[in-house]
């Protein structure tokens, strides 16, 4: 199994190493400013801040495998944080109800983002640009602030820790687990990397492309509703302006394409994905500890998002 | 699923009834109707734009017919998705291959059809199926393991037909599969047809490769501009009675234009003397003005990669090239096209045209990169050049992808044209062209030539180079293997040809 | 004139101006005065940013690539401007200069990591956005400083005569731009580098030289369009934002394609009028300012989605 796994192109092995290298060097460098870069609170405090943007980027990653883009996710981040503040409203027992209808959301504006692409044949750009437009427009015209609350007892999942380990991060493990499964064990996974490498082929070999780019639309909606429902439980609520303020569309898009993805479809790792997530939560733990503009943390970002990209071009060529 | 195949049966398995299709305005398929038994080879011929490989796609879902229908054992069936044709047991084997590069064997056998176990891809079952799967067609060198970008054009195609085999079709449909194959490939997948034919299966099988049909098939049918000329046993006809079909008239040289008065005089124009790069070595060889040099070769045997070489496009690493007599480095398009040279390749839609510009644009397209006097001149001469062509004038303003082949083709030969090239390097000029305007295009050749020109022209269809060159090349692993004049036949190009 | 040739073209025009047509009518419906020159030249003035800013874009779309910094670059524009300046009159013109040198500087940086690193240039240009915003606000320690000085401001807001200094920059880019794209070789070029980049290749055409200096443009436009909106719209730190999807949403809303080969000058031009006149309309109908968004999202979509019905029915 494992022979047959090393074989894949893009093992995202060398992202992780990077990965381990930047974290090395973050903590030699804080330890040499008298800091400790290891201790509890400030890992817990990476893993927190992956939290957010990981859930975004596993969906956005599907989407990118499958050769399309989702540029509206920073807004199902803020449509589902307010839809399951509202709903619950500080009420423990309309928790369940909340989580559904917030879920339930993302997958309706995934779907909708999917039915455009595939039936309208719109490039996804525009799609996905053209619905988060729409869903920003309802969502600022609805809502200026926090709206509704969420209960007490929901708030443990953005700020509880079992054995020090934040509840959060099962979370994300989990949506992680989840989509690593479906996209290299289940049939669907596999006709992502397909319609993503070659969508004629694909249709072709018999598969219903359309369908697949469909779901991987759908998904893509949950997970970052699901990022949304973390962050309204952190925040106590949900407001209009969690999501773009994140950054989220395009911040997931250069985690994926951080963590080896081809922005054109069917080449990456979900787990490079992760890695880079994480590889930005730790460059920006070392820019909060030397209370770093927040520019400079902008402007290194867009240095290394550049730079991984043409590197990945470089070897791609040679 | 009754399977008809252990019984002779006189009753079309497969039935075509009538079957038109169109791109574009340009009918391809024009009232199509022809029966494949049960058990049979049934070989599709027709030259290069006759419509078989879109009748294929039509039989495979992966079109669908404006008119007309298909029915399996008697029965219409309408296939609006590849998947319903493979689940009434229809295969296609593609001409292009549809292999996702960067996946294994085993997952693009399977691809479409992975077997599954509570709702995971059951893998090692997908692995062990794929490998006894190429151990029954007698594939003995692929691993199911491998990456597919790593491996050979022979064995993918293999991993083609291994795939095809997955859904364990009825109907077997093979589209040009020995394009890419050496000799002794051709004759192990063969064998292996023939074995798979006993078991049962029936398989059509296009080409245009006559020697093969004759080796393989039970029956044949024709086609020519996208009509059925007719369904023949292979047993009551002759390889000329079938050319003769093919190409609606004997094959002779007057099919060809007239061949230049005196070849071989002219001044040399183009001159390489021991080029190479990783591709192809040790070129020598000299083109002189009023002469058509035809390249042979089996596909893979480096000719595309020679014009490619001359062109710039990856330019020879060692030897020298000498242009009317002054040595000039050629080390990318842009220089070869000042150097007078223009080279017309195989693939028209993807390295030819920009799709979208109108024809027009992209005539000029060559012209206007070089820019100065040319880029004028040329647009004062696009109307008499598109003439000079057989282009309509009208049809300069229409959209590039919205023309028929040939008039494609047309435009990209005013495209060399405009920018006054001397040397023309053409790789399979008549590739997806119809009848007529082939003729057109070998007449404008000639006529090239005899204003001047030096013309390589390299195609896989030897008729065209026996027709055509006043000289021929053939090349073999990389290299020109031998020389031969005007009036060579069939049997001693395969000669240099063929690896002995 | 044959009723078939009539309805050809017809069909010739860009679906676009029957848009801007309808929206401008809806306008002159719910405010009778917009039709008066001045007003309609007040219109054209608001215009002008987005559509000079459309224009650049529009020769980057048509090469085949995008261009998302554009956005970033007049905020960086305008800020600068203001550091440099600090309301200082005599420094304008040099500072004009250099503006416009700065969006040439970014134009020529996003064209060669896009070119020859082969990074695409959703990424380069998304980096370049993130760097421009963390570099200068970084620069100006995170809020804008200094002030625009009164003659810098003059070409987005005042008048020579009766018409604005906006609108008559306006039509003189959009004059060249038209030479430029439609009339010249570059353009040419720029059209086939989009429509097959392999094709252009192999026909000579320095597809590198023709996307760099596409970005160029857009570079050199998006400065332009800093320098008017400074005028009209002061100093903000967040100027151009926005401005980059907008950018994107006009020239599409004028018929280009994502992915290149095509587009037109003046359809984009009417893309980003019709932005513009949708926004005054839903202004006038009283609709909350965020519902612009709801409409710019449905209209992108809606067009995009008619232009590629229209394609596959091949006419």
């Amino acid at each position: 199994m494992t022979a047959a796994a090393h074989r894949h192109v893009g093992s995202s092995r060398p992202v992780w190493l990077v990965l381990v290298l930047l974290f090395g060097v973050a903590w030699l460098v804080v330890a040499l400013d008298g800091g400790n870069f290891v201790a509890l609170p400030n890992l817990q405090n990476i893993a927190q801040s992956s939290v957010a943007l990981g859930l975004v980027a596993v969906g956005q990653s599907l989407v990118v495998l499958a050769g399309s883009l989702d540029l509206s996710v920073a807004y199902v981040v803020s449509v589902s944080a307010v839809t399951a503040s509202v709903v619950m409203n500080g009420s423990a027992a309309d928790i369940p109800l909340g989580l559904a209808a917030a879920l339930g959301v993302g997958a309706v504006i995934g779907l909708g983002n999917g039915a455009v692409i595939v039936g309208l044949r719109v490039n996804p750009f525009i799609a996905t640009l053209g619905m988060s437009l729409v869903v920003r427009g309802i969502l600022n015209a609805l809502f200026d602030n926090f709206a509704g609350a969420v209960p007490d007892e929901f708030q443990a999942l953005g700020y509880d820790a079992v054995a020090g380990v934040p509840v959060s991060l099962f979370l994300l493990a989990a949506v992680v687990a989840g989509a690593w499964l479906l996209l290299h064990r289940t049939r669907f996974g596999y006709h992502v990397y397909a319609v993503g490498g070659n969508i004629e082929a694909a249709r072709a070999s018999g598969i219903r492309t359309g369908r697949v780019v469909l779901v991987a639309h759908v998904l893509a909606g949950v997970c970052a509703a699901a990022s949304g429902v973390f962050l309204a439980s952190r925040l106590g609520a949900g407001a209009p302006w969690v999501g773009p303020d994140g950054g989220y569309d395009l911040e997931s898009i250069a985690a994926v394409v951080l963590g080896g993805t081809a922005l054109a479809g069917g080449r990456g790792r979900l787990l490079g994905t992760i890695a880079a997530v994480l590889m930005l939560a730790v460059l920006d733990s070392v820019f909060n500890q030397f209370q770093a503009n927040a520019f400079v943390q902008t402007l290194v970002r867009g240095v290394i998002i550049i730079g991984a990209v043409a590197l990945y071009a470089f070897r791609e060529q040679s | 699923m009754t399977s008809a195949a252990g019984l002779p049966s006189i009753r079309g398995l497969l039935s075509v009834r009538g079957v038109s299709k169109a791109f574009a305005g340009t009918t391809v398929l024009d009232d199509v109707s022809m029966d494949v038994r049960a058990g049979e080879v049934h070989a599709v011929v027709g030259e290069n734009g006759a419509g078989k490989s879109t009748l294929m796609k039509v039989v495979a879902g992966l079109h669908q017919p404006d008119g007309g229908e298909l029915a399996l054992d008697g029965r219409v069936v309408r296939f609006q998705h590849p998947r319903q044709a493979m689940a009434a047991g229809i295969s296609l084997v593609h001409q292009e291959f549809s292999l996702l590069p960067d996946r294994t064997v085993a997952e693009n056998v399977f691809l479409g059809r992975e077997p599954t176990r509570r709702l995971r891809v059951d893998r090692r079952a997908m692995i062990s199926r794929t490998a006894t799967l190429l151990a029954e067609s007698g594939v003995d060198n692929v691993s199911p393991h491998s990456l597919v970008r790593r491996l050979s054009v022979a064995q993918q195609q293999n991993v083609e037909i291994t795939k095809a085999l997955v859904h364990r079709p009825r109907i077997l449909v093979l589209d040009e599969p020995t394009a890419a194959l050496a000799p002794h490939e051709v004759d192990a997948l063969f064998a292996r047809l023939r074995a798979m034919v006993h078991r049962g299966l029936t398989v059509v099988y296009i080409s245009h490769r006559l020697s093969e049909v004759f080796q393989l098939a039970d029956r044949v049918t024709v086609l020519k501009d996208g009509r059925v000329v007719d369904t023949v046993d292979i047993k009551s006809i002759t390889p000329a009675d079938l050319v003769r079909m093919m190409v609606g008239r004997e094959l002779s040289n007057h099919y060809f234009p007239d061949r230049a008065t005196d070849p071989g005089k002219g001044p040399v124009r183009l001159q390489v003397s021991g080029g190479g790069n990783d591709a192809v070595h040790d070129i020598d060889l000299a083109l002189r003005a009023g002469d058509i040099v035809g390249l042979a070769g089996l596909d893979g045997s480096g000719r595309s990669e020679l014009a490619r070489a001359l062109f710039g496009v990856q330019p020879f690493t060692r030897g020298t090239v000498q242009i009317d007599g002054s040595t000039r480095r050629l080390t990318s398009p842009r220089a070869a096209i000042r150097a007078g040279i223009g080279l017309l390749t195989a693939d028209r839609k993807a390295e030819g045209l920009a799709l979208p510009l109108p024809a027009r644009d992209n005539g000029l397209l060559a012209a206007r990169a070089l820019g100065g006097r040319v880029a004028s001149a040329a647009v004062a001469a696009l109307v008499e050049l598109a003439v000079k062509v057989g282009l309509r004038p009208e049809a300069l303003h229409r959209e590039s992808r919205l023309l028929s082949g040939g008039n494609q083709q047309k435009v990209v030969l005013v495209k060399w044209l405009a920018t006054d090239a001397r040397v023309y390097l053409f790789d399979e000029p008549t590739r997806g062209v119809d009848i007529g305007a082939k003729a057109g295009i070998h007449d404008l050749m000639r006529q090239l030539a005899a204003d001047g020109a030096a013309i390589l022209m390299i195609s896989s269809e030897l008729p065209e180079i026996i027709g055509m060159s006043d000289r021929i090349l053939v090349m073999r692993d990389g290299r020109i293997a031998g020389h031969l004049p005007a009036g060579a036949g069939e049997p001693e190009i395969m000669a240099l040809a063929v690896p002995a | 004139m044959t009723a078939a040739t009539t309805a050809a073209r017809l069909r010739r025009i860009a679906p676009i101006w029957v848009v801007l047509v309808l929206v401008l009518v809806g306008i002159v419906w719910r405010d009778p005065t917009f039709a008066d020159p001045p007003t309609l030249l007040a219109f054209v003035k608001r215009s002008a940013p987005l559509a000079v800013l459309a224009l650049g874009q529009l020769f980057v779309v048509i090469s085949g690539e995008l261009d998302l910094s554009v956005g970033a670059l007049i905020t960086a524009c305008v800020v600068a401007a203001a550091r440099l300046g600090e309301g200082d009159p005599s420094r304008t013109w040099w500072i004009i200069l250099l503006v416009l040198g700065f969006g040439v500087v970014v134009g020529v940086v996003n064209g060669l990591i896009t070119t020859m690193l082969r990074v695409p240039s959703f990424i380069t240009t998304l980096g370049m956005m993130l760097v421009l915003g963390g570099a200068v606000f970084l620069w100006t320690g995170g809020s804008p400083t200094g002030a625009l000085a009164e003659n810098f401001r003059q070409y987005g807001r005042e008048d020579i005569g009766p018409v604005p200094y906006a609108v008559v920059i306006l039509l003189a880019i959009a004059v060249a731009a038209y030479f430029l794209l439609h009339r010249s070789r570059f353009g040419h070029q720029v059209f086939a580098t989009g429509g097959g980049t392999r094709a252009a290749e192999l026909s000579g055409v320095a597809v590198r030289r023709i996307r760099v200096t596409s970005f160029v443009l857009s570079g050199l436009l998006a400065a332009v369009s800093a320098i008017l909106l400074a005028g009209f719209a002061g100093l903000s730190a967040n100027a151009g934002q926005g401005y980059d999807f907008q950018s994107i949403s006009a020239v599409v809303l004028g018929g280009a394609v994502l992915g290149g080969g095509r587009g037109g000058i003046g359809a984009a031009l009417g893309g980003a009028f019709a932005l513009q006149a949708m926004f005054t309309l839903l202004n006038l109908l009283g609709m909350a300012a965020p519902l612009r968004d709801t409409v710019q999202g449905l209209l992108i979509v809606a067009a995009v989605a008619f232009a590629a019905y229209r394609l596959r029915s091949n006419r």
